[in-house]
């Protein structure tokens, strides 16, 4: 397995591509992101590490449902003629 | 018996972005906004793919006619398990002017070079509404059509489709070679991931021109002008219900 620290880096790119699609813009996703990685700058134990990893895959399966939803949503409120 | 599943792929503007139409009222404004995969025909690829993962399909082959960034909308599609991409490149004035109608023989041109089983495509593009690709690519074809499908199963030699009409649920059952046009419930499309999408780009993008399929792309029909929807009118509130019979009545209404 690779170390930990490119998977913490894979990590923040695959989360940063990720803030592209998000609701409120890639600026604010970006800053937020990166004040997240930077709280956690200083930690070392790898059973942490390893649960700060695992707390961001969670957060991309988060993100790519709630991308699903939010298209789905919106492109069944203009395409059902219900109501 | 695999079949051979081909897909289409549009690039049109983002689904979150707010259109603008030209000043000019030409078209609508496309330069420096968001493009991505047209939402129905990701989810025509999510189908094609997961028939894949079920051993139903053998090959996966997407397909894109437009200018030069239609490949990263085919890129997207690789990225979500597409085997290889065809890009047929139409750019400037001819992609302005081309109508469904094109698009279809280009389709159909494409599925007899590769000899495919089943075409499935987007039931509408988000830009023009058309609703008319996938009828016209099995005119083209003489093949059956299943269209607005929610569900579809593969029996032998034939496909199961199930349908959204109105008021209900409506089975039908075409034989292979087919056109199938997905609805907006028929599965819920993967998200292209990053380490996707660099996988992606050691897949296949093939590049083809309008000359070398041999299709007439004259355009039929004219765009006379393109308008902003009517704005809705301000409602205004009343204080008593007598007001609001008077308002009516002004109005004609009662």
């Amino acid at each position: 397995m690779a170390s930990s620290r490119s998977r913490v880096i894979q990590l923040y790119k695959n989360l940063l591509y990720l803030g592209r699609d998000y609701p409120k813009g890639y600026d604010y996703f970006r800053t937020r992101l990166k004040s997240a990685f930077m709280k956690n700058n200083d930690v070392t134990g790898p059973a942490q590490i390893e649960m700060l990893l695992a707390r961001g895959q969670y957060i991309i399966k988060e993100l790519e449902a709630l991308y699903l939803l939010k298209k789905y949503r919106a492109l069944k409120k203009r395409y059902s003629s219900e109501q | 018996m695999a079949m051979r599943v081909l897909v289409g792929c549009k690039r049109v503007i983002d689904y979150a972005v707010k259109i603008r139409v030209k000043p000019d009222k030409t078209g609508v404004v496309t330069e420096g906004v968001k493009h991505s995969l047209n939402p129905f025909d990701e989810i025509a690829v999510e189908e094609a793919v997961r028939l894949k993962e079920k051993k139903l399909a053998s090959e996966v082959i997407a397909v894109s006619c437009g200018p030069p960034p239609c490949q990263e909308t085919l890129r997207t599609a690789l990225a979500m398990g597409v085997d290889r991409g065809i890009h047929v490149e139409i750019g400037g004035k001819d992609y302005e002017t081309l109508q469904p109608i094109h698009v279809s023989k280009i389709l159909a041109k494409l599925a007899q070079e590769e000899k495919v089983d089943l075409i499935i495509l987007g039931k509408q593009a988000i830009d023009d509404d058309a609703n008319q690709t996938a009828q016209m690519t099995a005119a083209v074809l003489d093949w059956p059509q299943g269209v607005f499908a929610s569900k579809i199963e593969k029996m032998d030699g034939t496909l199961k489709i199930q349908r959204e009409v109105d008021g209900g649920v409506e089975y039908v059952e075409a034989k292979l070679p087919a056109v199938i046009s997905s609805d907006l419930r028929l599965n819920e499309p993967r998200y292209a991931t990053l380490p996707n999408i660099m996988k992606a780009k050691k897949k296949q993008i093939a590049k083809k021109s309008i000359s070398d399929l041999g299709v007439d792309i004259t355009p039929r029909v004219e765009v006379l002008t393109v308008e902003d929807p009517p704005v809705r009118e301000a409602g205004a509130k009343v204080e008593s219900v007598e007001e609001l019979l008077t308002k009516l009545k002004d109005l004609g209404r009662i």
